[in-house]
């Protein structure tokens, strides 16, 4: 019984060590402390350094903390945005409607006139399509003040690479990769005879789906038809867009796609890639840094998705690839700025991108940086990405037309039953919205 | 003074209550209010909608039934497979034999690992490209080269082999249980029986296995329960939900919160998934009741 | 006389098949286990070749680069606080409502434990975001002593049908006899039936220190502070950093495993018997 005693004297204790642990931390300083939250496990050291060179510069403390898993992180904001308890600088890591969301609640500080101070000096740093994507223009349709409401850190591209090492085993030029979809078909039937894998990307998310399926969406039906199919002018049963699900079944029959790329989460793709198990991968421009530290020999370069029309430029997605937001109720807005356009300047960015192989999103920077990189970097005119086309699709549309994708590429729908089946649940939604 | 005793019979429930008040019934009732509206879970305002999220998940949500129909067949597979085996193993301890305590120890092992854990080791040792390939290479070793497939990618087993990872991680429970219910069996009655001239097997009929309805029972709900909501493992597994063939209810609420931000349909979803939990635990309770009526 | 021989193969015959299928069912437990646990010691290049369980050679350094670079030592602290803690919490607070619903007549005694029930069965998908509005109100964000009153408030419905269902099951005589010698219902409550209640606490335990040690999510939402995190959330992050680095993942997840196995093996022998003595079936 003694010992029962104890145990319960010891349970009193802990509750109240616990207590007095949560107390003291709330202690005042009289220093300027900036917070920021984000979820880039990889880019944490990087972060840290900066944030020590800019406290030794200026005394200001700069908090960085890193909450990952990402989908984790999403929660944790958007729960801090229910108390108000958001730091001074975080990423919202969302969609653009719900970065709208964000803004309407009044958490985002409208970075407008900090942008176009002295001549625009801190806008026109940035390359305009990383911007672009933090940028509601007039007359939006999400019913936003038109302005700019974040600063990008750096650039990401999503497009294709190829291992140079395994296009010599396949008897093919490792400096010439396929241009055009037959091609790739062709090369696909290759790996298939030699029985390598293919084609890896992480399938199982499926935004990465959604992302080539829209490059070709572009190429095949140019931009304006895209945003008519948005905007529900253009029905999914359109040819055109068979044809898109069609690029995905002609994938798959011509054996380019690995086995098992339906349920690969990224990173294991990258691990395939990295060790040379697989001749393509798409994936955005932090592979070259995930390649890097998996597997500093491996010899490979980026390419673009090969067209499958004549018609219309391919298009890839890009833009700003993280974000930082400040919060509009943060108690040290001006200083929380200064920090940011710090942190967003050349030297900053160059830095960073040099540490972290990610592109700068200041252009001043771009001549630093190393060369499979460069290349990524190169492509940023055929850019594009669903945050700068100013009208979205429905969430439900979206994820029935990547679940649609996969059904074709494990080979239990046609492209014409996909495509009539996002046809349907698009026509719902509409009907839905005018009521 | 009588007052008095009443008063302290309640100091007894009182932290229970209100902890439980605090910390489960208000975010209870706040996300049942939230099943009413359309909410992004950003926005400070909230659209009423009254009860137009339940009409969407019944008649316009065919994925939803899909995944109810996913989690129904895993804790199928869980109900049959993995209890016969816990009950088998159970069985098989139940006797003087070497090592008793030995097995006991290690059937329990795989609960105590998290989901997350468990997918991605079982993962590690099933996939055939990014793991060590080990069923296809046994198959392969025993002379069947036509089974060896892609395990988790094909739409074909990606479930089953869902369903016989939970099955691993969760029989340790049931055996548990099972063992103990076994234990509480007087020996006088096998003695009794075997006297009255019974073989092994008609005393396993006759008295074991009317007294082991109501353990039965209790396993099958706690099965049920654990079953219906798996779905970490599955990540750690297949990935994701893999056009729909591992769907499961949890993953469905958890998308409509975080990938479509509809926060008010998560709610009513998880409020209608709550529901059919309740109604089948209740069904099952039922059952016991008639069983250990009926058993005694 | 056949008989007696023939009885006595066939019972070896028996339990040899017992003991054959038996411990089968032992190495598919443990191989995923040990599967782990070794492949924690080969490195990023022979992990893949080397496709035998047992390793060539053992690279130890694993685990001490895991510690470092997931700096779990603060972590670890953490959880352990945090899991003794609720789980003390737990069998407080759950043990005097299971003992009042057992023991006691009052008036909403019923309807009371019908919710505690229902709770049990009812997952709330998305609570966190109240809990988080909640504990904001109540300062009590961003402190553990909050995150135990939730991880508690979690355990609780469970434990306390756990221990109702004992309670009832338990013979009244010793109660009896405090209650004569003047003892008074708390004192009952705490000298006599706790006591008695130790093999059923053991599952209770044992239950409620999985759910604990493995939680990360509300952890990672309610805690601002990296202090204050459990080790689950530094292994997400560890996992977000080295998800392709097998041999080091490994480590890290064996090393966060580890003190829950130890907590069932130290608490195993009273599970069985906390099963046993009939705490499970109403």
């Amino acid at each position: 019984m003694k010992s029962f005693l104890r145990y319960c004297l010891a349970a009193l204790l802990i509750f109240g060590i616990s207590a007095l642990y949560g107390c003291a931390s709330k202690q005042e300083n009289k220093t300027v402390i900036i917070n920021i939250w984000h979820w880039m496990t990889d880019r944490q050291a990087a972060f840290k350094e900066l944030a020590a060179r800019y406290e030794a510069k200026t005394g200001v403390k700069v908090n960085f903390e890193l909450y990952a898993p990402s989908d984790a992180y999403t929660q944790k904001v958007r729960a801090a945005a229910q108390g108000n308890n958001l730091p001074d600088i975080f990423g919202v890591l969302a969609e653009k409607k719900d970065f709208a969301s964000f803004i309407k609640a009044g958490h985002i500080l409208d970075l407008t006139p900090y942008m176009d101070a002295v001549d625009g000096k801190w806008r026109s740093s940035f390359f305009a399509k990383a911007l672009a994507v933090n940028e509601f223009p007039e007359g939006n349709s999400y019913g936003i003040k038109p302005g700019v409401y974040g600063a990008p850190i750096d650039i990401t591209t999503i497009q294709m690479v190829y291992n140079k090492g395994l296009f010599k085993e396949l008897g093919l030029n490792p400096d010439n990769p396929p241009s055009i979809f037959d091609e790739l078909l062709k090369i696909g039937r290759k790996i298939k005879a030699n029985n390598m894998q293919g084609l890896v990307s992480g399938w199982a998310e499926v935004w990465m789906i959604d992302c080539l399926a829209n490059n070709y969406a572009f190429n095949i039906m140019g931009e304006e038809k895209v945003l008519d199919t948005l905007r529900g002018k253009v029905s999914y049963n359109d040819p055109d867009w068979v044809k898109v699900f069609s690029v995905f079944k002609e994938m798959r029959d011509s054996g380019v796609l690995a086995s098992g790329i339906v349920t690969m989460i990224n990173k294991t793709a990258e691990q395939l890639f990295a060790n040379g198990k697989a001749v393509f991968a798409f994936n955005g421009s932090w592979c070259v840094n995930v390649y890097k530290g998996m597997n500093p020999d491996l010899e490979y370069a980026a390419m673009l998705p090969p067209k499958a029309s004549d018609k219309y430029p391919m298009a890839i997605w890009g833009g700003a690839g993280s974000s930082f937001m400040v919060n509009a109720r943060s108690q040290n807005k001006e200083e929380t700025v200064k920090f940011l356009k710090w942190f967003t300047d050349k030297e900053q960015q160059a830095y960073l991108s040099g540490v972290t192989q990610n592109i700068p999103a200041n252009k001043d920077c771009l001549g630093s940086i190393p060369g499979t990189l460069a290349q990524f970097a190169d492509d940023m005119e055929l850019t594009t990405h669903p945050n700068i086309w100013g009208i979205w699709e429905f969430p439900v549309v979206t994820e029935a037309l990547d679940k649609g994708i996969q059904s074709i590429i494990i080979g239990e729908k046609s492209p014409e039953q996909v495509a009539s089946e996002v046809a349907k649940i698009k026509e719902r939604e509409m009907a839905k919205k005018k009521n | 003074m009588k007052l008095k005793a009443v008063l302290e019979n309640y100091v007894f429930v009182l932290p229970a209550v209100i902890i439980f008040s605090i910390f489960y019934i208000i975010p209870f009732v706040w996300v049942f209010q939230l099943g009413l509206y359309e909410w992004d879970g950003i926005l400070p305002t909230k659209l009423f909608v009254g009860i137009n999220n339940f009409k969407e998940i019944v008649f316009e949500d065919p994925a939803w039934w899909g995944s109810l129909w996913n989690a129904g067949y895993i804790t199928l597979i869980a109900l049959t497979f993995q209890n016969a085996l816990a009950f088998l193993l159970a069985w098989a301890c139940d006797r003087e034999i070497r090592m008793k305590n030995f097995y006991r120890m290690v059937f329990f092992i795989p609960p105590v690992l998290s989901e997350i854990v468990v997918g991605m080791v079982w993962r590690f040792i099933i996939n055939d490209i990014d793991g060590a390939n080990i069923i296809n290479r046994m198959l392969a070793g025993m002379g069947f080269p036509d089974l060896v497939h892609n395990w988790l990618s094909d739409p074909e087993t990606a479930l089953t082999m869902v369903a016989l990872v939970h099955s691993w991680k969760g029989f340790g429970w049931g055996f548990l249980i099972f063992l103990a219910g076994l234990q509480t069996i007087p020996h006088e009655l096998y003695e009794a029986s075997r006297v009255d001239g019974a073989n092994a097997r008609e005393s396993f009929k006759k008295i074991t296995i009317p007294l082991m309805i109501p353990v039965m029972v209790l396993v099958a709900i706690l099965t049920v329960l654990g079953s219906m909501q798996v779905f970490e493992l599955i990540l750690g597994l297949v990935g994701g939900e893999f056009a729909g063939h591992t769907s499961v209810p949890a993953l469905r609420i958890l998308a409509s919160m975080r990938v479509s931000s509809r926060f008010g349909y998560a709610c009513a979803q998880g409020i209608s998934f709550g529901l059919i939990l309740v109604i089948i635990s209740f069904i099952q309770y039922r059952f016991s009741h008639k069983a250990r009526q009926a058993s005694n | 006389m056949k008989t007696a021989v023939y009885y006595k193969t066939k019972k070896i015959t028996i339990n040899a098949l017992i003991h054959i299928f038996l411990l089968t069912m032992v190495v598919v437990c443990v191989f995923p286990l040990l599967w782990m646990v070794f492949s924690s010691f080969k490195t990023q290049e022979t992990i893949f070749r080397d496709a035998s369980l047992i390793p060539r050679e053992f690279h130890f350094e694993n685990y001490c680069l895991a510690w470092q670079q997931g700096g779990f030592g603060r972590y670890f602290l953490n959880s352990i606080l945090y899991t003794a803690s609720v789980v003390i919490g737990i069998i407080i607070v759950s043990s005097l409502a299971a003992y009042a619903f057992s023991r006691f007549r009052f008036p909403g005694r019923k309807i009371l434990f019908i919710i505690f029930m229902a709770a049990m069965m009812i997952p709330v998908p998305g609570s966190f975001v109240a809990l988080y509005v909640l504990l904001n109100k109540l300062h009590l964000r961003d402190t553990p002593f909050g995150y135990i009153l939730c991880m508690i408030s979690v355990g609780l419905s469970t434990s306390i049908f756990l221990l109702k269902t004992f309670f009832d099951k338990m013979p009244r005589e010793l109660e009896d006899a405090a209650r004569i010698d003047g003892c008074s219902k708390l004192g009952i409550w705490w000298h006599v039936a706790l006591p008695l209640a130790r093999p059923v606490l053991a599952v209770v335990v044992v239950f409620n220190a999985l759910n604990v040690w493995n939680e990360y999510i509300l952890a990672l939402i309610i805690f601002d502070s990296r202090k204050f995190m459990p080790l689950q959330v530094a292994l997400q992050t560890f996992r977000g950093e080295f998800v392709t680095n097998y041999p080091l993942l490994m480590a890290g997840l064996t090393i966060t495993a580890l003190p829950i196995i130890l907590v069932y093996l130290l608490m195993q022998k009273y599970i069985v018997k906390g099963v046993t003595s009939g705490a499970v079936f109403g």
